[in-house]
């Protein structure tokens, strides 16, 4: 695994100024420069974990996203142990409800991105998040024969949105990830984000409604 | 079921997304979203982009016994977790009955007087979440607003000088709208409202009993 961050353990004496100033060069050098992992090879990683509990799988996406999901908490205000926590109680969530992975409805990142988010809620406002109710088809176990299509589907619209992302002017970009990440308040989010999610979602909705009429077809 | 024709906006659902909202609005938007498919789909498209922005975040340096700990944690027993009653979907969606105790016929009521009715919800900090009962071609008292106001219609439809509001309708008032919502003829409206400011009463009576009933 690759570890390119580190600030130097002589940083934790430094004075804070010094310190900051450590960090940010070591921020500005790590980088967005390594190569962007394929979706298709983060679905089967994830599906090994699910079908076979492959711990080596599970190993590979620890390495993938903890680094990732620890950047991202600790830029949302938790301290480094608390990422770490944050991470560990995101993974572990990941192994045990990776039953409900689903990868015609959502992406392996979009899946860890909800659970870190969730987790996340929990340990710095100990709130609940009410959770919509699941459609009644979500829960069962039947898979629809479209399932490879839609998974290929997902996977093409995670692609397209990320360079949709890179394109964005820096500032803008900014904005995105302060949205996203939750560092804005709803009315402080420009409603017009420049990100074309039109593909998305109307692939959801179709599908949504496919669903429905197969379930409403069904004898109950 | 009528379709739905006020929806959530972006931002409400990006914030939700991201999952910056107060627990009130929070309610107020998983209740939509149970009921309407076009705001699950945009909330899933959001949540896309919440996936496709991990996968680019910067990386932070991960203390090297982490995945050992991970796996230790793996390995032991998942606590039971604390099961809420099994509820299923009826005029209001199980997201919301967890928060009555049970479906609309289960609102424990507080009288305004001019029949409508109201019903305080437990949420977090930030904003508050209420029910509120108002009777068939009766009007809530004209009122303007501080912040935002999110109002889902749960049963029956009322009117303002926006728009009719109908079931699963959500209407998002803030400081420059002074509205008077009418609930329709035929079928007393019940919404659910959250607001992250108090409201503000026009005429003198309501104001004064305001603080008295939380409104």
């Amino acid at each position: 695994m690759m570890q390119l961050v580190t600030p130097p353990r002589f940083v934790d004496n430094l004075a804070p100024k010094a310190k900051a100033a450590v960090v940010q060069l070591s921020l500005h050098f790590k980088g967005r420069s390594m190569s962007s992992p394929d979706p298709a090879d983060l679905t089967s990683r994830m599906l090994a974990v699910r079908d076979a509990r492959s711990r080596a799988d599970f190993a590979a996406l620890f390495d993938h996203f903890a680094p990732r999901l620890k950047g991202w908490l600790m830029r949302g205000g938790l301290n480094g142990a608390q990422s770490e926590d944050c991470v560990q109680e995101t993974m572990v969530t990941l192994w045990h409800k990776s039953a409900q992975f689903d990868p015609a409805r959502a992406g392996v990142s979009t899946w860890v991105f909800t659970i870190a988010r969730n987790k996340k809620i929990d340990m710095l406002r100990k709130l609940r998040r009410p959770e919509p109710d699941d459609l009644p088809w979500m829960t069962q176990d039947g898979d629809m024969a479209d399932d490879a299509a839609d998974t290929l589907a997902v996977e093409q619209e995670s692609e397209a949105l990320k360079a949709a992302l890179s394109e964005l002017p820096k500032a803008q970009r900014e904005l995105v990830e302060k949205a996203y990440f939750g560092e804005l308040s709803h009315s402080e989010i420009a409603t017009a984000t420049g990100l074309p999610l039109g593909t998305i979602k109307s692939r959801i909705r179709l599908g949504l409604e496919r669903l429905r009429h197969v379930m409403m077809s069904m004898p109950r | 079921m009528k379709t739905i024709k006020h929806h959530l906006t972006d931002d409400l659902l990006i914030a939700y997304a991201a999952g910056a909202l107060p627990e009130a609005f929070s309610l107020v938007v998983a209740t939509h979203v149970s009921l309407c498919d076009s705001c699950r789909a945009s909330l899933a498209a959001h949540e896309a982009v919440g996936g496709a922005l991990l996968d680019d975040a910067d990386r932070a340096e991960i203390s090297d016994d982490l995945l050992a700990r991970t796996f230790a944690s793996v390995d032991r027993p998942v606590p039971t977790p604390v099961s809420l009653p099994i509820r299923k979907p009826g005029k209001a969606p199980t997201v919301l009955q967890n928060y009555i105790g049970g479906d609309l016929d289960a609102i424990r009521w507080k009288n305004l007087g001019g029949g409508v009715r109201q019903s305080i919800l437990k949420t977090g900090d930030g904003a508050s979440a209420r029910l509120l009962f108002i009777p068939a071609g009766k009007a809530v008292p004209d009122h303007g607003h501080r912040g935002t106001e999110l109002t889902l219609v749960l049963q029956g439809a009322f009117a303002d000088s926006v728009d009719r509001f109908g079931r699963g309708d959500v209407e998002i008032a803030s400081e420059d709208l002074n509205h008077t919502p009418v609930a329709e003829l035929g079928e007393d409206c019940i919404c659910l409202a959250a607001t992250d400011a108090p409201l503000r009463f026009n005429a003198l009576i309501p104001r004064l009993l305001q603080p008295l009933f939380r409104i």
